[in-house]
């Protein structure tokens, strides 16, 4: 399986550390509130399709936000997030 | 029988190898198989479950049942299939799976039982008493069944692995490949041709043939020949592709002195891995010398071998009377025995039509057939009964990605479904074409619309002229009679395993493969699948297309572990990370313990010292009362610099970090954004805008990524680098009461209050100073670039020793720091919040990672774990980490636990034992006595609970 990092290209993806649903980047207020705080921590959506990943390329460090279809692993996109 | 004028065998060149201790003579282009087939060595194994007697039944990957062993200790291979391995001077062949010998096996008793054997048998059978299974059945069955053995000893550690990039990868280099590979090679194109075998060709070295007014087999000469001289394509020779992966990446297993294990990644792909001939089910068609047609014919023009003397050819097809054909014009016997009414007459054979087989003789081989027809019943001679129920493409790649083939009812078999695999096509046979016209056509017309996709510009060229004939092909799977009727050959799956795997109500095909043990050998059924499923179909009376196929998994041949983890033992698996000093460490006798990747020293042994304690007790005291030494490099080092330095560690800390002074060094505690601990350590800022975060060795990884994470993924607008410098500084410290002298004899280095930093030289070397301290005494941590790593160590530990100090190891430094209740990944194990540590006090009002979880009601609920220091009531009382908490009059049990010991050991500045525990509200019961038990050690003890700092509790000896 390749995956692009936005530095450098198209790369193996054992080269890469899966974190989690680019919806982490909407990271909520301090104050946001309990329910607030627990969605963004535990609850996640399971998507069949397009799906936005957060990767860590080890060899360069760049984060990434890569769009992936989950059915057939392509990868659309990738972007410095 | 080896036959004079036929071969591409170099008959110039004569070898010989053993056999079961027998010499077998062959020549350069021979396999083990062809060999042993010229020399008439039809018996070669014994089969899996009933011990049958095995010969060799195809020429290729797909082989069932010649499996050999080769080799023998470092260097043995069981399991190696004999038509792949390359006929080679002094190589040693054994068989497998018979004792005393293989043509004497007493094993093979166990055939004489197998209506007692059936699919199932295993589940049905040592069901009772249950314990007999573990000791007594399995052992046994295990003894009796199997294949190869292992040779017992490490193999030899010289398969490689490799990566290799490409435009187009053809699989197979038969005419379908050959002519994708030259259509996209003339264009420019960037191309891996790979294929099985060492000689490329294909079937076009297997058949009697023109192309162009040429052999077949001159005509891929010349095509490899060109191929070889265009210097954008790259010839793979005995190299099998094993498996299509995401992304275009492909998995190949090229055989040679050694293996190498190759991940291709290319741009696209052409499956031209042509089609593997299917058997027919009859009584006895597992006999050696009952081989596939095509693998007769095969034998014949690439090898000029004889299968046999008298052959008889037994089909359905009119592929099958060419094995006939050209036997016949070999001068070798041959009859054909056509299934259909309609059965062409022969080329100089006799045909009979409507022909069943329906029985074999031959104790170590077919001697005689029984064989009905249309004129009546007969019985023949026969050394090899050559078989052909048609042809399937080897399509399997194409079902990597969980596509499912379709079902031609004209061609009767399974073809591939179209884009499947996202950039693979199949060409050829493995499409269907199986003409050879058919399969130069499609591998064209498969470059060219390679090169579209690639963006490249195709010329017309011409097709090479050949044979193109229409095939007829039809759907005959078994025939009528009584008898076992085999299909598996590897795993002894017969016709009445399927049927009465149906009739045990497992229906599907999927099923039906796991209860039968149909196609799970390592050959995967590839003979016999499509016929297992067709009965199956038959049984279940919903014919082939509702059956469907089992899923073809990757790998598509058996790959040795050895080979796809080629280079990961020992030091490859895990490299050896080594500090600046550590020639000095072994040096002193030191022995090194794994921290992470790391190797650290763990006590430096004194004359007469005889045990681990006795060197650490020292060291202990030595820096207690005097001065002690210890390389602390593998502590990780992040610098972070910019503008907003100070704001962006605010957000990684939970505690504030913005407002530390210049010269300044403060305790930092990581959280993760669920609010647990991840990390702590100290940040140092020094004069002129570096800060220098220090990670624990484990977490020195994670923090950086975590560290990225909140840089690029949290932080964007701030302006402020970061980078690990952990390999880049070694680190000493030098802790106890001394410290201070020995900083002074090694050169002018600046005082400094506690906690408190500086960036200086030492000896001309730009050098860093910290005042800080991991072992209660007066503290610090020199550090100087790596290069200089030894020298500094080498001179700390000499100055030392003038002071009546000494180095210490990390033994030393884990009793040093428990003394203190200083804090190590033991404590912070994932599960624990600031909270729970004590540490509760310095999560700051601020939004930084973790903050706002950490105080979630379940996270900061009294009862919690929490960190408590543990002494023994009696001064001699053992403690042990990972030891359970109880109650003083509550029994053991799991619902009475109350925490456990997260580290202990002897302080023998105490003089007793010490522990750190997190116990269900630990804090409030200061004072308490309660039970300690290791029911793995056998240890039990009283102990009282207590602050978790046991020695200098007012921080007077590091504060100086």
């Amino acid at each position: 399986m390749r995956l692009t990092c936005p530095h450098c290209g198209a790369r193996d993806r054992r080269e890469f550390t899966y974190h989690g649903p680019a919806s982490l980047l909407d990271r909520p207020a301090p104050d946001a509130g309990e329910a607030a705080w627990n969605a963004y921590l535990h609850l996640r959506d399971n998507p069949e399709g397009e799906s936005r990943e957060l990767w860590y390329h080890e060899p360069c460090r760049a984060w990434a936000v890569i769009t992936r279809d989950t059915r057939t692993h392509a990868v659309h996109g990738s972007a410095a997030p | 029988m080896r036959l004079d004028g036929h071969g591409l065998i170099d008959r110039t060149s004569p070898l010989s190898f053993t056999f079961d201790g027998r010499r077998i003579d062959a020549f350069s282009g021979d396999t083990v198989a062809s060999a042993l087939l010229a020399n008439g060595v039809r018996l070669v194994g014994r089969s899996f479950k009933y011990h049958r007697p095995r010969g060799i039944f195809t020429c290729g990957s797909e082989e069932p049942s010649a499996l050999v062993t080769v080799g023998r200790g470092q260097g043995q291979e069981p399991n190696a299939r004999a038509t792949m391995v390359e006929a080679a001077e002094g190589l040693e062949v054994r068989s497998q799976n018979a004792w005393p010998s293989l043509r004497v096996d007493v094993m093979a008793a166990a055939d004489l039982l197998h209506p007692f054997f059936g699919a199932g048998f295993y589940y049905k059978t040592f069901m009772w008493p249950r314990a007999f299974w573990e000791r007594l059945y399995e052992p046994a069955i295990r003894r009796a069944a199997g294949l190869g053995r292992l040779s017992g000893v490490p193999a030899e550690d010289d398969a490689d692995k490799a990566y290799s990039f490409c435009e187009l990868l053809v699989i197979g280099a038969g005419p379908a490949g050959l002519m994708a590979a030259l259509t996209a090679g003339r264009a420019g194109a960037d191309v891996i041709l790979a294929d099985e075998h060492p000689r490329m060709g294909g079937r076009l070295l297997m058949e009697a043939e023109e192309v162009d007014g040429l052999s077949a087999a001159d005509w891929a000469e010349e095509a490899v020949e060109e191929l070889a001289s265009l210097p954008n394509v790259r010839l793979m020779p005995r190299t099998t592709v094993t498996g299509a992966y995401d992304g275009g990446v492909y998995g190949a297993l090229q055989r040679g002195a050694s293996d190498t294990f190759w991940r291709i990644t290319c741009a696209r792909a052409i499956l031209a891995s042509g089609a593997i001939e299917r058997s027919i089910a009859f009584p006895g068609n597992d006999r050696p010398g009952v081989m596939l047609a095509g693998a007769v014919r095969g034998y014949l023009h690439r090898y000029g071998v004889a299968a046999g003397r008298e052959v008889a050819v037994f089909g359905a097809t009119d592929d099958a009377h060419r094995t006939a054909r050209d036997l016949t014009r070999a001068g070798v016997e041959a009859v054909m025995l056509d299934a259909r009414e309609d059965a062409p007459a022969g080329d100089g054979f006799e045909v009979l039509t409507r022909a069943r087989v329906t029985g074999t003789t031959g104790r170590h081989g077919i001697a005689t057939l029984t064989v009905t027809h249309a004129g009546g019943a007969r019985s023949l001679h026969a050394d090899c009964l050559a078989v052909s129920g048609g042809w399937n493409p080897a399509l399997h790649f194409t079902c990597h990605h969980n596509g499912r083939p379709r079902w031609d009812e004209a061609l009767a078999t399974f073809v591939p479904t179209p884009d499947a695999v996202r950039g693979l096509a199949a060409a050829g046979a493995a499409r269907g074409d199986f003409s050879t016209h058919g399969a130069l056509a499609g591998g064209a017309a498969a470059g060219r619309d390679a090169l579209a996709a690639l963006g490249r510009s195709a010329p017309e060229a011409p097709l090479p002229r050949a044979e193109d004939r229409p095939v007829r092909q039809q759907a005959f799977w078994m025939v009528e009679a009584t008898g076992r009727k085999w299909l598996d050959l590897q795993n002894d799956v017969t016709d009445k395993d399927i049927r009465l795997s149906a009739q045990e109500a497992f229906r599907s095909v999927e099923h039906m493969k796991r209860y039968t043990t149909q196609g799970m050998a390592a050959d995967q059924g590839k003979t016999s699948n499509v016929a297992a499923l067709a009965l199956l179909a038959d049984a279940t009376g919903r014919g082939i297309p509702a059956t469907g196929t089992t899923t073809f998994r990757p790998p598509y041949v058996p790959v040795p572990i050895a080979a796809m983890g080629a280079g990961a033992r020992g030091r490859g698996f895990a490299p050896e990370r080594r500090t600046a000093a550590d020639t000095d460490h072994r040096r002193r006798g030191a022995p090194m313990i794994e921290a992470g990747l790391w190797v650290r020293p763990s006590y430096y042994p004194a004359p007469g010292e005889t045990t681990w304690r006795q060197s650490c007790d020292r060291e202990v005291r030595t820096v207690r009362e005097r001065v002690g030494v210890c390389d602390v490099s593998t502590l990780g080092k992040i610098e972070v610099q910019g503008p907003d330095a100070g704001a962006f560690l605010d957000i990684v800390y939970a505690n504030r970090m913005s407002t530390l002074a210049e010269g300044r060094v403060r305790y930092g505690l990581m959280l993760r954004e669920d609010g647990h601990v991840m990390d702590d350590g100290t940040c140092a800022r020094l004069p002129g805008g570096r800060w220098i975060v220090t990670t624990t060795t484990a977490a020195a990884g994670p923090v950086m990524r975590h560290m990225d994470y909140a840089r690029q993924c949290l932080a964007r607008d701030l302006d402020v680098s970061l980078v690990s410098v952990t390999d880049h500084w070694t680190q000493i410290a030098v802790a106890g009461p001394l410290a201070r002298r020995l900083l002074d004899s090694l050169g002018d280095l600046p005082l400094l209050p506690f906690m408190g930093c500086a960036e200086t030289t030492l000896g001309g070397a730009p050098a860093r100073l910290f005042r800080i301290s991991f072992s209660g005494e007066e503290g610090y941590e020199i550090a100087v670039p790596a290069r200089f790593g030894a020298s500094l160590w080498r001179l700390a530990v000499a100055q030392a020793e003038s002071l009546g100090g000494a180095p210490y190891g990390l033994e030393a430094l884990n009793v040093l720091r428990l003394e203190k209740g200083f804090l190590t990944h033991a404590e912070m194990d994932g599960r624990t919040t600031a909270y729970d540590l004590g540490l509760g006090g310095m999560v700051a009002d601020k939004d930084a990672i973790g903050v706002a979880a950490s105080r979630r009601p379940g996270l900061v609920d009294p009862d919690r774990p929490r960190l408590v220091g543990l002494v023994p009531i009696d001064p001699a009382g053992v403690m042990t980490a990972g030891a359970h908490l109880y109650d003083r009059s509550a029994a053991a049990t799991r619902p009475n636990g109350q925490g456990h010991v997260t580290s202990a050991g002897h302080s023998p500045t105490l003089g007793h034992a010490l522990g750190l525990a997190l116990l269900r509200g630990g804090p409030e019961r200061h004072g308490e006595v309660i039970r300690l038990v290791d029911a793995m050690r056998h240890v039990e003890t009283e102990v009282r609970v207590g602050p978790t700092c046991a020695y200098d509790p007012d921080g007077g000896r590091m504060r100086g």
